[in-house]
């Protein structure tokens, strides 16, 4: 982590249906016995049984930038809050950012990519998202909101896993795999998870993006699945269903999927750059989340990005080791994603 | 463009070596004049007063973070998120106005010449004048800025999407001005003709008050944190750029159709900007800990104070202009004599 990102202040925002847990994972985080001091931005006070000074209500109130662009909206009061909040510096550790059970967990995200005052002094750490394991299916259903939440998350915190059946909680786990492969997954009761696996992720740090593999039950499921998971996200089933591997069930989400993309050979920067922009550009509202790891031709470094709706940013991350192979992998987690028309984008990128 | 380097270069007339250092030993986030008296307010909790013989009190206001302040020039009052409305005068007096049922923030305060005082919490506008009971007002959004009118007890109240314009005495319904995007300060211009907001995104946005024309005032590198109007309202100068840029209202047309005037460029931005309150010049501090004063016709300027460590964050005049005091986010301030 570079020093600048180290001194600014980690911000977790905190979603998840009406319902699923959310206060009673904000109430173990506030009373847990961490030595650390949170900021909380909620939107119902009162909740939160633990005396804090710091506990702040909040409007959820979301504006359009006035940049033509439809889908970037930005929470103008947490523009607001940490704007207040940073002349208490020093006096917290972190920001917990509690959205209401029916928020978009987009504007939350894309006020730290556009903000030049809040990116200053904070960064986007995680979105974790708690789901209720019995209801969650029937809301991926019914609620939009909810299936938006879990596409969105970085950490999912299932919840309530003593309320349903072992084949039940396979069932969910599914679910949400279909819809969103690589966040780190936890089950729960009562939100009994270690601070440390919803805290200090480092999601949406560049410097931290290593890894973007599939995170297929790895939460305690003793099954060892690192073989190649592409084949998963072949989008040729058009319709809801599930087919077994080794015992695990995959569904795909007809309306939300994730589409990861990778090459060997190396990426053309000059196609490849103006592509992705333009691709984020046209299809940025379907488009939730994106990350990637590329390998361009004539580029010693790895270059890292990542992305909310049309927002982008991405660096050079570190050269290439020796011993390390020189892969590009894209991930997209959209809403009826395009995807033979960014496959092709992406193919015409690679060098020949 | 000339560039220079205040740093180094001693191509600049300097009067670093009249400045008196004051330590007031916490970071701050405004100054104000009381009479010859400079109260700095601290980002947190107190506020330090530095009388004529430079002596320094501390004086506990707010019990968290001093979220707005706003004086007459015989007190200054303070909101603060511990839910205070606390006014302060330069005997150090201090004296809890309001306390929001809630514990809400108080966002923003104005002051009135006449003596009424205005904050707000949330979405909800407050006017107490003279004897009369407070009246509140629910905004469609959360308020951004608030600010008196030069006549007749008349609020500006900016929000999302415009600004609201409430006489609080009246029963007519408030006037709005609209605008998309989400408006954070408000001015009126000294000649009442003019209302001039600041935006989340780096430009201003004014209207005419006659006809309620739309002036549009961008191409700011950066979010437009600190505005004054120059001596007899001319002109409004602003921070946000690596100038001074200060856009001319001396004709009936305000700034529509012209070019502004940028001044005193720097390589850092314009943190906090002061104008004399008698003479065409004003004080401009940068995001690097330079002061300059700069004088309006011809851009010639005058070192105060060499770059430091943090941004200048606190910038003010006395009322006569004989004093000019700064300080910075982390707490390095002074004042001139001239």
């Amino acid at each position: 982590m570079s020093e600048l990102t180290a001194q600014k202040i980690p911000v977790t925002v905190l979603t998840g249906y009406l319902g699923a847990g959310k206060t009673t994972l904000l109430n173990r985080i506030l009373s847990e016995n961490h030595g650390k001091k949170y900021a909380v931005i909620v939107n119902e006070f009162g909740e939160i049984g633990i005396d804090n000074d710091l506990i702040i209500g909040a409007d959820e109130e979301v504006f359009e930038m006035n940049n033509g662009c439809v889908c970037c909206t930005v929470r103008g009061d947490l523009v607001r809050i940490l704007d207040g909040l940073m002349k208490r510096k020093g006096k917290f550790d972190a920001i917990i950012v509690e959205t209401t059970g029916l928020a978009d967990p987009a504007p939350v995200a894309q006020t730290f990519f556009v903000d030049e005052d809040v990116q200053k002094n904070a960064r986007l750490d995680a979105v974790v998202t708690v789901a209720d394991a019995k209801w969650l299916s029937d809301r991926l259903k019914d609620a939009p909101e909810a299936k938006n939440q879990i596409a969105f998350a970085d950490v999912i915190v299932l919840n309530k896993t003593d309320l349903v059946s072992k084949a039940e909680l396979a069932e969910v786990e599914a679910r949400i795999r279909g819809i969103n492969p690589y966040a780190k997954l936890h089950r729960t009761e009562r939100c009994k998870v270690a601070l440390a696996d919803v805290l200090e992720r480092g999601a949406f740090d560049l410097d931290r993006i290593l890894e973007i593999e599939p995170e297929f039950l790895d939460a305690g499921d003793g099954h060892d699945h690192h073989h190649d998971h592409d084949h998963h996200h072949g989008h040729d089933h058009h319709h809801d269903h599930s087919h077994s591997h080794g015992g695990l069930k995959h569904y795909h989400d007809e309306e939300m999927q994730s589409l990861s993309l990778r090459t060997d050979k190396p990426l053309d920067a000059t196609k490849f750059m103006p592509w992705l922009q333009n691709l984020v550009a046209s299809e940025g509202q379907k488009i939730l989340r994106s990350k990637g790891i590329l390998a361009f031709s004539d580029d010693d470094d790895r270059y890292v990005f990542q992305g909310v709706h049309m927002m982008l940013e991405g660096d050079h991350q570190r050269k290439w080791k020796d011993d390390e192979r020189r892969e590009s992998r894209l991930v997209f987690i959209g809403r009826e994603l395009p995807e033979q028309m960014i496959r092709d984008g992406f193919e015409s990128c690679i060098t020949t | 463009m000339k560039q220079f380097d205040p740093g180094e270069g001693a191509s600049i007339a300097s009067i670093t070596d009249k400045v008196r250092p004051l330590a007031v030993g916490m970071p701050i986030s405004s100054v104000h004049f009381l009479g010859e008296t400079a109260v700095f307010v601290g980002a947190e909790e107190s506020a330090a007063i530095v009388g004529a013989d430079g002596e320094i009190s501390r004086v506990d206001i707010h019990g968290g973070a001093v979220l707005c302040a706003a004086s007459d020039g015989a007190r200054i009052v303070t909101g603060g998120d511990d839910g205070k409305v606390v006014a302060l005068n330069a005997k150090g007096e201090v004296s809890v106005l309001a306390t929001d049922a809630k514990r809400r923030w108080i966002d923003n305060v104005a002051l009135h010449p006449d003596g009424a005082v205005a904050w707000s919490a949330g979405k909800t506008a407050y006017v107490r004048s003279g004897k009369s009971e407070e009246k509140t007002f629910d905004m469609p959004s959360t308020v951004g800025g608030l600010a008196f009118a030069p006549k007749g007890l008349r609020l500006a109240v900016a929000h999302y999407n415009g600004v609201t314009l409430w006489f609080p005495n009246m029963a007519a319904n408030p006037e709005f001005l609209e605008w998309a995007g989400s408006h954070l300060g408000v001015t009126f211009s000294p000649d009442n003709k003019f209302l001039v907001t600041t935006m989340h995104e780096p430009a201003l946005h004014g209207w005419r008050l006659a006809d309620n024309r739309h002036m549009r005032m961008s191409g700011y590198p950066g979010r437009v944190r600190s505005i004054a109007w120059s001596a007899g309202g001319k002109g409004l100068a602003t921070s946000g750029a690596d100038t001074v840029i200060i856009w001319p209202f001396t004709s009936k047309d305000g700034p529509m159709g012209k070019e502004p005037a940028m001044l005193a460029p720097l390589q850092a931005r314009v943190s906090a900007v002061a104008c004399h309150p008698k003479h065409d010049v004003m004080a401009a501090g940068y995001s690097d800990g330079c002061v300059l004063m700069v004088r309006i016709e011809d851009g010639a300027e005058i070192l105060v104070r060499r770059r430091g460590n943090a941004a200048v964050s606190a910038l003010a005049w006395s009322a006569k202009g004989s004093l000019l005091a700064f300080a910075t986010e982390d707490g390095d301030a002074g004042m001139v004599e001239l």
